[in-house]
């Protein structure tokens, strides 16, 4: 009973910055996890500028753009183990960062228990699948598939 | 308790850099899914990924691949903002200065990543001569 006047009080209550709590964590199950997903928005945002920004110019930009992208051109670049290196860190780091911001925003705007539940499982399950995909394509590549 | 009625969006800078923050990562994230997607093609054939590719490289498709780099980039920049707002102890002061210069930065790369990103398809739509 308690647990829920709380949650309807602070959907409606604006409290004023910085408010001390007794407990930070949403969840309150002992864990910062909202702490430590704050902090890797910021460290895996910071490497993302570098790792994205590279990717795009060299993808885009450079020499060519996109016009001279095919299988060749892959493969030559992942015939490296730095190019694979650095698209793998890109996939997990800005699917991660993509997941956690769109969880955010799943919480801040869907109102009912039981959407925001659902969307969320959802955002999990194709981050999830998205991440294996893109792990596997980098790790199991074959160049000789043209034969 | 009389709760503080009324809102937190406060307009301006502040919250208009907020909110196409939130935007741009949207988009970056649905980009980012067919991405992964579409490089997966590599995995099929040689040639299902090439003809995937040869739609990258349409007009239309092009012109979007302006407006992704112009969001991540966008995305990025204001990311760097945030960080500075949270870690610079003159960063809140100096927050609206540094939406001026996240969007003046935006523009001066724009301006020449567009034309380097669209000259072929001009070049291939009305003959152009460079």
């Amino acid at each position: 009973m308690t647990a829920v006047t709380e949650t309807q009080q602070d959907r409606l209550v604006i409290e004023a910055p910085r408010t001390r709590k007794k407990r930070p964590s949403q969840s309150g199950r002992g864990t910062n996890f909202e702490m430590y997903a704050w902090i890797f928005m910021r460290m895996s945002g910071l490497l993302l500028v570098f790792l994205v920004l590279g990717h795009l110019s060299i993808m885009l930009l450079l020499d060519g753009g996109v016009q001279r992208i095919n299988f060749g051109f892959v493969a030559g670049r992942w015939a490296s183990p730095f190019w694979r290196t650095w698209d793998l860190m890109q996939l997990w780091l800005a699917q991660l960062h993509g997941t956690n911001g769109l969880r955010v925003i799943i919480n801040d705007y869907a109102e009912r228990d039981g959407t925001r539940f659902w969307l969320k499982m959802l955002l999990y399950t194709s981050s999830f699948l998205v991440l294996v995909l893109g792990t596997l394509v980098i790790f199991t590549f074959d160049p000789d598939l043209a034969g | 308790m009389q709760a503080p009625a009324g809102t937190l969006y406060r307009g301006r800078e502040g919250m208009w850099s907020w909110v196409a923050h939130r935007v741009t990562g949207v988009l970056i994230f649905f980009f980012l899914f067919a991405h992964v997607l579409d490089t997966a093609l590599v995995r099929v054939s040689p040639d299902s990924y090439n003809r995937i590719m040869d739609t990258y490289k349409t007009p239309l498709v092009n012109l979007m691949e302006v407006g992704l780099v112009g969001a991540v980039l966008f995305h990025a920049l204001n990311g760097i903002r945030v960080m500075l707002i949270d870690f610079w102890a003159k960063g809140t002061r100096y927050q609206k200065q540094m939406t001026y210069v996240v969007v003046a930065v935006l523009l001066l790369v724009m301006v020449p990543a567009t034309y380097r990103m669209t000259a072929h398809t001009f070049a291939a739509l009305f003959g152009s001569t460079t």
